[in-house]
């Protein structure tokens, strides 16, 4: 039976880095529990000796020559939709 | 009468020109757009230019293509070249892609011709259209009731009769049910048959691309057009039939009624509905018999890790750096979990924290990989169904279109619309929701015909036999 903790809800919340206020934290920590509950049948299912299917139509690494291919996407529409760019280059804030 | 790409063909044969088909289909989507919402943007000047291209040359007598001046729409999450794409999220509100997804570079090499971008749940995450950051969709058949998701947008399209095809993307249902609750068909293909080059990424493992049409054939037709491998999408499959597109007599078909299907859960009218459909493919002369398939009673559960999953794993890109929108902040994580709190609607946050927590150390083996190995069982539970049987059948949802508002405040109760569909996904296979009826409030039922993978052309035989039937009778 879940019970998932608001510290729980908080924690995922940062590991996806999604900011929530103590509200949205409340109201998700109820939904999460009742959905994890539901998927949690699952529980009684015997899986034994059954390899998990990761990919439904049986490929593997797909791979190609490492040749250049050209996209005819052009750097300025690239570019167009990044916030802060100089340069060609993309700026972010501060990382260390 | 229900638009049809042989109708506008005949149309334009007959002397209309393109330029008059795509002003019927903004004509049309203006009389409807203000009650409806069927779009999130639309460029008539563009598609008019790309109209008269298609005139000038179809003058000069040259080839241009199987769907020359043939108007279509398509889901907003179809990253399109000189227009918006949003995903119906306020996360992409700024958003102009580069380039075209390729799907809808195949329609315009054959001639079609892009009119608008459909409104759908933002970022394709619903099963009622309701989470789009541009409001809902409303049921071409009651105003009252949700279109069905996540491409409401563009079923209501096709049932509208603004054009005669729309491109949707189905993960778990969402081509299917707004097909089956908006009366018009919508075809999930086999995974991997066609590219989702340009699409934006929901679940990596069950997304395909599909067309909603009036007809089983301007299906078949659309899916001929833009099946096949595509370099820059590596999920594709090595290799296609030659054509979806069949004039053959379906002979003598097994076909299996899945009685986890047909059980409580489903509204009598719709099950009235479904006894019809298989009394006329008896009549047909195909066998039709029941078959149990118990472990398709864990998909939605199995589906409700693993897609939550996948899906917190694609929308991680979403930083507020590269592209979209982006939040005012003092330091980088602050920039993150503002840019992410902002941008998303409260549906793709349940499953992005569902997604994590399924998938965060300590978690990861009791649901993720369990889910995984209990798809193991529904894969192989398919697989040995389709030894005995050519088409797997049973109703698209256990019930009609329901009320706008019904199940916003619940989200397991929104998830258990796609309690029939989400099986296929799981496995890769190919499905079809056909109109069948509709309830004593008039409200459309859809019929759901699931094949083996890559059996695609055999499904849509079927379906279009099984059409024809209900038009007959």
């Amino acid at each position: 039976m879940a019970t998932v903790t608001l510290e729980q809800v908080q924690r995922v919340a940062a590991l996806s880095k999604i900011a929530l206020n103590d509200q949205q934290a409340i109201a998700l920590q109820k939904e999460l529990d009742k959905i994890l509950e539901y998927v949690e049948q699952l529980n009684v299912v015997d899986t034994a000796g059954v390899e998990p299917t990761y990919q439904v139509t049986g490929l593997s690494n797909i791979v190609r020559s490492d040749e250049l291919i050209d996209y005819k996407v052009s750097h300025a529409d690239l570019l167009r939709n990044v916030i802060e760019h100089q340069d060609g280059s993309l700026k972010v804030p501060k990382v260390l | 009468m229900s638009k049809t790409i042989p109708q506008l063909q005949a149309a334009l044969q007959n002397g209309s020109s393109a330029r008059q088909l795509v002003e019927a289909a903004f004509q049309r989507l203006e009389e409807v757009q203000t009650d409806y919402n069927v779009v999130i943007s639309s460029n008539k000047q563009k598609a008019l230019l790309q109209a008269d291209q298609i005139d000038k040359a179809r003058q000069e007598g040259k080839d241009v293509g199987r769907l020359a001046g043939i108007p279509f729409i398509a889901k907003d999450n179809f990253l399109t070249f000189g227009s918006k794409t949003t995903a119906a999220s306020h996360m992409l509100e700024p958003f102009e892609a580069p380039y075209q997804a390729t799907a809808i570079a195949k329609l315009e090499a054959e001639g079609a011709i892009l009119i608008a971008k459909a409104n759908l749940d933002a970022f394709a995450h619903g099963s009622s259209t309701e989470n789009s950051y541009y409001s809902a969709t409303k049921n071409p058949h009651d105003t009252a009731k949700v279109p069905g998701g996540s491409s409401g947008g563009s079923a209501a399209a096709v049932a509208l009769d603004i054009v005669p095809f729309a491109l949707g993307t189905d993960t778990g249902g969402s081509i299917r049910l707004p097909a089956s609750y908006c009366g018009v068909v919508g075809l999930k293909p086999t995974y991997g048959l066609v590219s989702r080059f340009g699409v934006v990424a929901m679940a990596s493992s069950t997304d395909v691309i599909g067309p909603l049409t009036n007809t089983v054939e301007d299906a078949a037709l659309i899916l001929d057009i833009i099946a096949g491998k595509d370099e820059r999408d590596s999920t594709t499959l090595s290799s296609r039939d030659d054509t979806y597109m069949s004039s053959a007599v379906v002979k003598s078909q097994k076909i299996g009624v899945i009685s986890e299907y047909m059980g409580e859960g489903i509204s009598d009218e719709i099950r009235v509905q479904v006894q019809k459909r298989i009394d006329q493919l008896k009549k047909l002369g195909h066998h039709v018999e029941e078959v149990s398939l118990p472990a398709l009673n864990l998909a939605l559960a199995i589906y409700y890790i693993v897609v939550p999953a996948e899906i917190s794993s694609n929308l991680a890109r979403y930083d507020g750096i590269r592209f979209g929108h982006s939040a005012d902040a003092s330091n980088l994580d602050e920039l993150y979990a503002k840019t992410r709190e902002e941008g998303f609607m409260d549906e793709n946050k349940r499953r992005i924290l569902i997604g994590t927590y399924v998938l965060s150390s300590g978690y990861y083996d009791a649901y993720y990989k369990k889910a995984q190995t209990a798809r193991t069982l529904l894969v192989k539970e398919f697989k040995k169904a389709f030894e005995q049987y050519d088409v797997l059948l049973g109703p698209v949802a256990p019930t009609t279109a329901f009320n706008l508002g019904q199940n916003t405040a619940d989200p397991l109760q929104m998830y258990l619309a796609d309690i029939m569909t989400v099986s296929a996904s799981l496995a890769g296979l190919p499905a079809i929701s056909l109109p069948s009826g509709v309830d004593s409030a008039s409200l459309p039922i859809g019929l759901q015909l699931i094949a083996d993978q890559t059996n695609d052309a055999q499904l849509l035989a079927l379906a279009q036999q099984l059409e024809k039937e209900n038009t007959r009778g």
